[in-house]
């Protein structure tokens, strides 16, 4: 009987066959030094087209910016640490919208991504960077914290200010990828180097691991702590696996200086306090920074970093600066006035809910932040 | 992931002690099994397609211990995985199926009229009956490895075979991506259809990408044969209905199943399957008969006896709630299944379901009135 049944059967390597009717391990021996034949011979029987994702009902970045030309194009490459164009966009396929924010539904898993892909990757940061085009365009950076004139708000309504942003270790991959030595890799570098931090930088590292669950409780409600991830936005895309294994977190003695190690980036760096001296903020974190790439330059390693898109981290959005700056501010009348949205968007501004990306806004406070990573330097977006 | 998995090489450039994961809190199948010494000694295999010892215990590592039940903490990625990886899997499957033996033979019994009895529940107690197992069809890799395109020519071979069947198994195909909100909810309240995948035991092993891509339910037209394309396996029978009759959900689950498998088998895709481990599926706890037979009942009094526990262990029974795998029981109704899968056949399986929650239902009477059941506690079957 002619029909696809048929057809399918008779593309069938004949080892496979055999190890299906149950051959035994010498065949199964046999078959291990073939797999790259039996790979060959899958991506004929399964071509970029029978595998191109159904983004009909998609609307984030990557679903914008994919064509089945690009994918046939992309598919059956892979980096010099295996990744590939499936694994860079299983969480945009997983998650075909979010209610309050439009995803951009793509991770890199290594700095080779962004090359390797770009076909992809370059259409997805022209979206979500307003037409920053990294074929053509150069990105600044600029740590100098002097040249911040204001930044000190009224308390009465900025309930706290912080600065994050992130920086991976070069040489290895990033958190969708990373195998458990890798990871820990990471958390050896970052820690060695933290501990020369000094004066109001010296601080300590908990990993995630070996807290107790009252301290693990206590930095979360101090908003020092990441969750265990479970926005299917980070879980789809390979990063949570392993948890908490080489996961922790390092703060100094006044926990206003603190390190993430191995959430949705290798190192998430913060600067934060209480009120609204943003300015002090901004310096520490600049302070912080330098000294850290320092303490890891010292020992060989660097960040990853180049002139088109600035600061290489896993999510294209923080391509760039990788800079959140923000205040948790109460604004009871402004934010429920409807030209709210008009305003923030004008101002290249955006509002989160006090939970951090996924939640929404607590009574009247909201997490207001800039919108822009990449294009502008920290000290330019800071100013905004 | 499909197409080969060279990203294993590149792992093996660091050391075993490197790359071992962190055990020390976990407590699943898997965890007892695996020593650094057998990391050591299987990480470099992989599958034809790929599949590589980390792919198998993901899931295990990133879900260290389950609050209701001890869980196997791996998965196969295709049938070839059970070979490849024997040495972690046998023991696995000795210590998950009562000390079975990689030399045991397995004994498939699919005719419904070797059962005795199971027409006669007391449908006051018993709500509804149901018999579900798995099927993987040969010559695809597994839901946690394939890939979108192996996907969708299971959906298209399935769909082909299922709507092909007629009499009392007469239906239609829904596939997930194109029912709309209002029909899934009707079927998800039905108890027919499978809920988008919640639980990390299943998310972690990879299965529920591209979700819904590729994945659908078929039902007859009486809503009491069902099947599942590409949840947790490539198939899931069901067959169920209200009431105690598990007789006759037994007879219309054998007759339904032996249909399906001529037509695959005529097509020239028979189902995985070997005398070893019988029916071959993605999660070894389903080996054997993959077979979970059993009914919600009403057990209040019951269920909350000091004895409860150890009347189901004894009649190789287990207890679920009424949602499913991850779930507590809502007012005092549990799911009762038969806890064995591989080393007995189908129609001891059942028969275990048949007679234990009878037994239960008598005890749940007698305490209703006041008397002690330790006359009536079992032997251990």
């Amino acid at each position: 009987m002619a029909n696809s049944f048929t057809r399918m059967i008779s593309g069938r390597n004949t080892a496979v066959i055999l190890a299906s009717v149950g051959a035994g391990s010498l065949t199964s021996g046999f078959l291990l030094c073939d797999s790259t034949a039996d790979a060959a011979e899958r991506r004929k029987l399964y071509p970029p087209s029978a595998d191109f994702p159904d983004l009909r009902k998609h609307n984030n970045c990557m679903a914008a910016a994919l064509t089945p030309t690009i994918y046939g194009h992309l598919r059956d490459k892979t980096t010099s640490n295996e990744w590939t164009v499936d694994q860079c966009i299983q969480t945009g396929v997983d998650n075909p919208g979010h209610p309050f924010i439009k995803t951009v539904g793509m991770v890199a898993g290594d700095e080779e991504s962004y090359e390797l892909f770009a076909e992809l990757f370059d259409p997805v940061i022209k979206d979500r960077h307003n037409g920053y085009d990294p074929r053509t365009m150069k990105h600044p950076t600029d740590l100098d914290a002097s040249k911040i004139t204001s930044g000190m708000f009224d308390e009465r309504y900025v309930l706290s200010s912080r600065v994050r942003t992130g920086r991976s270790i070069r040489g290895l991959s990033l958190p969708p990828a990373c195998s458990r030595s890798e990871r820990r890799e990471v958390e050896r570098v970052c820690v060695t180097a933290l501990s020369g931090l000094k004066g109001d930088l010296a601080g300590r590292y908990y990993s995630l691991g070996d807290m107790s669950d009252r301290e693990q409780q206590h930095l979360i409600d101090e908003h020092l702590l990441f969750d265990k991830p479970v926005s299917p936005l980070l879980t789809a895309s390979g990063m949570a696996r392993d948890w908490p294994d080489a996961r922790g977190i390092w703060h100094n003695n006044e926990k206003n200086f603190l390190l993430w190690i191995n959430e949705e980036d290798h190192t998430r760096i913060i600067s934060m306090e209480k009120g609204g001296n943003m300015k002090r903020v901004f310096e520490r974190f600049c302070r912080g920074l330098k000294q850290v790439e320092h303490l890891i330059q010292e020992r060989g390693w660097e960040f990853m970093w180049n002139d088109r898109l600035g600061y290489i981290l896993t999510c294209p959005s923080n391509l760039g600066t990788g800079l959140r700056a923000g205040v948790h501010v109460r604004l009871p009348m402004l934010s429920r006035d409807p030209r709210f949205k008009k305003i923030l968007e004008n101002l290249r501004l955006q509002k989160r809910g006090t939970g951090g990306v996924d939640t929404a806004a607590t009574g009247d406070t909201v997490d207001i932040s800039n919108h822009d990573r990449l294009g502008k330097s920290e000290v330019e977006l800071f100013r905004k | 992931m499909p197409f080969g998995n060279t990203h294993n090489n590149f792992k093996l450039n660091y050391k075993v002690e490197d790359e071992f994961p962190d055990l020390s809190k976990h407590n699943n199948h898997m965890a007892k099994v695996l020593t650094k010494e057998l990391y050591g000694k299987i990480r470099d295999r992989q599958t034809p397609s790929g599949y590589t010892l980390d792919d198998v215990i993901q899931t295990g590592v990133d879900n260290p211990g389950h609050p209701f039940i001890m869980t196997v903490g791996c998965v196969a990625g295709d049938e070839e995985s059970y070979e490849v990886f024997k040495d972690l899997l046998d023991p696995i499957i000795s210590d998950r199926h009562g000390g079975y033996k990689p030399t045991d033979k397995h004994v498939t019994d699919l005719n419904f009229e070797n059962l005795k009895g199971g027409d006669d529940l007391d449908p006051a107690y018993v709500l509804s009956s149901r018999v579900r197992t798995g099927r993987s069809i040969k010559g695809f890799t597994l839901p946690p490895h394939n890939s979108r395109g192996e996907r969708r020519g299971i959906e298209k071979l399935s769909v082909e075979a299922l709507t092909s069947l007629d009499g009392e198994f007469k239906g239609k195909y829904y596939p997930l991506k194109s029912m709309t909100d209002a029909e899934q909810d009707q079927l998800i309240n039905d108890h027919f259809l499978f809920d988008k995948p919640v639980s990390p035991l299943l998310t972690c092993a990879g299965m529920a990408r591209d979700w819904p891509d590729g994945r659908g339910i078929m039902h007859n037209d009486n809503k009491t044969f069902l099947v599942w394309v590409n949840e947790e396996d490539h198939l899931r029978v069901i067959s169920m209905q209200q009431g105690g009759n598990m007789r006759e959900v037994f007879k219309r689950f054998c007759v339904g199943l032996q249909k399906i498998e001529e037509i695959f088998k005529k097509h020239g895709h028979g189902f995985m399957w070997n005398e070893h481990l019988g029916y071959v599926l993605t999660c070894p706890s389903n080996l054997g008969t993959g077979l979970r037979g059993g009914v919600h009942v009403k057990l209040p009094k019951l269920s909350v006896h000091a004895k409860f526990d150890e009347v189901l262990s004894r009649l190789r029974l287990q207890k679920r709630g009424t949602g499913g795998v991850d779930t507590a029981s809502v007012g005092g109704v549990f799911d009762i299944s038969n806890a064995d899968r591989l080393g007995s056949s189908e129609v001891a399986q059942v028969q275990l379901v048949v007679d234990g929650v009878k037994l239960m239902v008598e005890m749940e009477k007698k305490l209703e009135k006041g008397e002690a059941i330790d006359s009536m506690i079992p032997a251990q079957k």
